[in-house]
């Protein structure tokens, strides 16, 4: 039976890990990204999201050196996103050793990205990132681009399905209203999502307690959940949380 | 020594450092003789079967894998890779395979999640070398749309349940797939390939 994936994710500024995960201190260099993705491998994470915030050009160049050094370490599957807006950037990341790339803003602003992406390299490799945020006045959840700051008046369900049909693999959906508030996932959006496409959906923001995980696979209908602070600040561990629901019946590695 | 063969698609590079990993020598080669010379041969592939094939013709690969397959050296595919060991793919039309192994490749067809993407259960059916020490309750990783349906349905080492029975490895001679990831399954996957690489060194042909 397919299992339900938790994926760790993390931000990595100038080849650096961005928040200080202070439970490695003692064993491992908890800054390098390499390490760290070493240390979730073992720790029975089951895939991996790399966040490249840098905006330098040597910034991007440190990435795909962060690239390579992770292929050589880690044997589960990986993304790499941020800042990627050509099939040019998608080529590179895959040669380095990504499994698959994260697009967001610039698949908004040219949404043939996702189809040349998916024609080129497969469509496995190609992950819609979405950004949504609850319009109280539509009644209907609105996309944002720009790390959030703009709005784009496009329904994420829309959005959604039209990164399908052009060829996404998989769907990394973020809820802005839940995103650091620690009180779980938006499971009304993941679900409406998840029904509404045919190709896997990604859980993201809100992950507080494992309990969250639990809702957010079965109300929320989600395929795989990703959470960041919540396994780096040790609040609870990847082990932690499958054990939570293997016992509870969800179909876990 | 292990010749991962490249036709210019997939990414290679996880694979030979997998093989670097368990400790074998493992080159990333779109030459047909080192291809034919060496003592195993790793088929990759992502994308699409008819794109995979035509780039296999094209670049003289086609005869290299074939010739060694004949020659008795242990093939492993990997993914589409595997799928190409077979006779015909219906992905996108109709598209002759290699034909080492009799059998067909095929979409999944229902009202559920395509494609395959996720970790998900090994259930071995066959005792064999290339999955030696592979116990129960191990998982693999998936990520794939077409599934192999082979004429002898004893080719198929072990499985996995999506939706219904899903080969995982299978096996006829000295020609071996994985429909799974080995490179990207953890501990699971480098043992498939470390045992794959034993077999290599050992110039072991099962049937």
């Amino acid at each position: 039976m397919l299992t339900k994936r938790i994926i760790p994710c993390f931000d990595v500024k100038n080849g650096r890990v961005v928040k200080n995960v202070s439970f490695l201190t003692n064993e491992r260099d908890a800054g390098d990204p390499v390490e760290l993705s070493a240390y979730y491998e073992a720790a029975g994470a089951d895939e991996l999201v790399l966040l490249d915030i840098t905006a330098s050009v040597e910034g991007r160049s440190t990435m795909m050196d962060i690239v390579r050094r992770t292929t050589e370490q880690v044997f589960i599957p990986f993304t790499v996103g941020g800042g990627i807006t050509s099939v040019d950037d998608i080529r590179e990341i895959l040669k380095a050793g990504a499994d698959k790339v994260s697009v967001n803003t610039a698949a908004v602003k040219n949404p043939k990205l996702i189809a040349e992406g998916a024609k080129r390299f497969g469509q496995q490799c190609m992950v819609v990132a979405i950004d949504g945020k609850y319009d109280r006045n539509k009644g209907d959840w609105e996309v944002l681009i720009h790390g959030g700051r703009t709005s784009t008046g496009m329904s994420v369900i829309d959005w959604a399905k039209k990164a399908e049909s052009l060829g996404a693999g998989e769907i990394l959906l973020t809820s802005f209203d839940q995103d650091g508030k620690k009180d779980g996932y938006d499971l009304t959006l993941t679900r409406l999502v998840s029904e509404a496409v045919s190709i896997p959906v990604i859980a993201s923001g809100g992950a507080g307690s494992k309990e969250h995980f639990y809702d957010v696979f079965t109300d929320g209908k989600a395929d795989a959940a990703l959470a960041a602070s919540i396994f780096h600040f040790k609040e609870t561990s990847v082990g932690e949380v499958k054990a939570y629901l293997k016992k509870k019946g969800v179909s876990i590695r | 020594m292990i010749a991962i063969v490249d036709y210019g698609m997939g990414n290679l590079r996880s694979v030979q450092k997998a093989f670097e990993k368990v400790g074998e020598e493992a080159v990333i080669t779109s030459d047909p003789a080192v291809v034919q010379s060496a003592d195993g041969v790793l088929l990759p592939g992502v994308g699409a079967f008819g794109d995979a094939m035509f780039h296999l013709k094209q670049s003289g690969l086609l005869e290299a894998v074939k010739n060694a397959a004949k020659h008795g050296t242990p093939l492993l595919g990997i993914c589409l890779g595997m799928q190409l060991l077979f006779s015909a793919s219906e992905e996108h039309g109709n598209h002759i395979g290699l034909n080492l192994i009799p059998g067909h490749v095929k979409r999944f067809k229902g009202k559920f999640k395509i494609p395959h993407v996720g970790w998900n259960e090994l259930q071995v059916k066959r005792q064999h070398p290339l999955l030696d020490g592979v116990g129960k309750q191990e998982f693999v990783y998936y990520v794939h749309s077409y599934l192999v349906d082979p004429t002898d349905r004893n080719v198929i080492l072990a499985s996995s349940e999506y939706h219904g029975e899903v080969p995982a490895v299978v096996s006829y001679k000295n020609v071996h797939g994985a429909q799974f990831h080995p490179e990207k399954s953890a501990s699971t996957g480098l043992r498939i390939l470390s045992n794959f690489g034993k077999m290599c060194r050992e110039g072991v042909a099962t049937v």
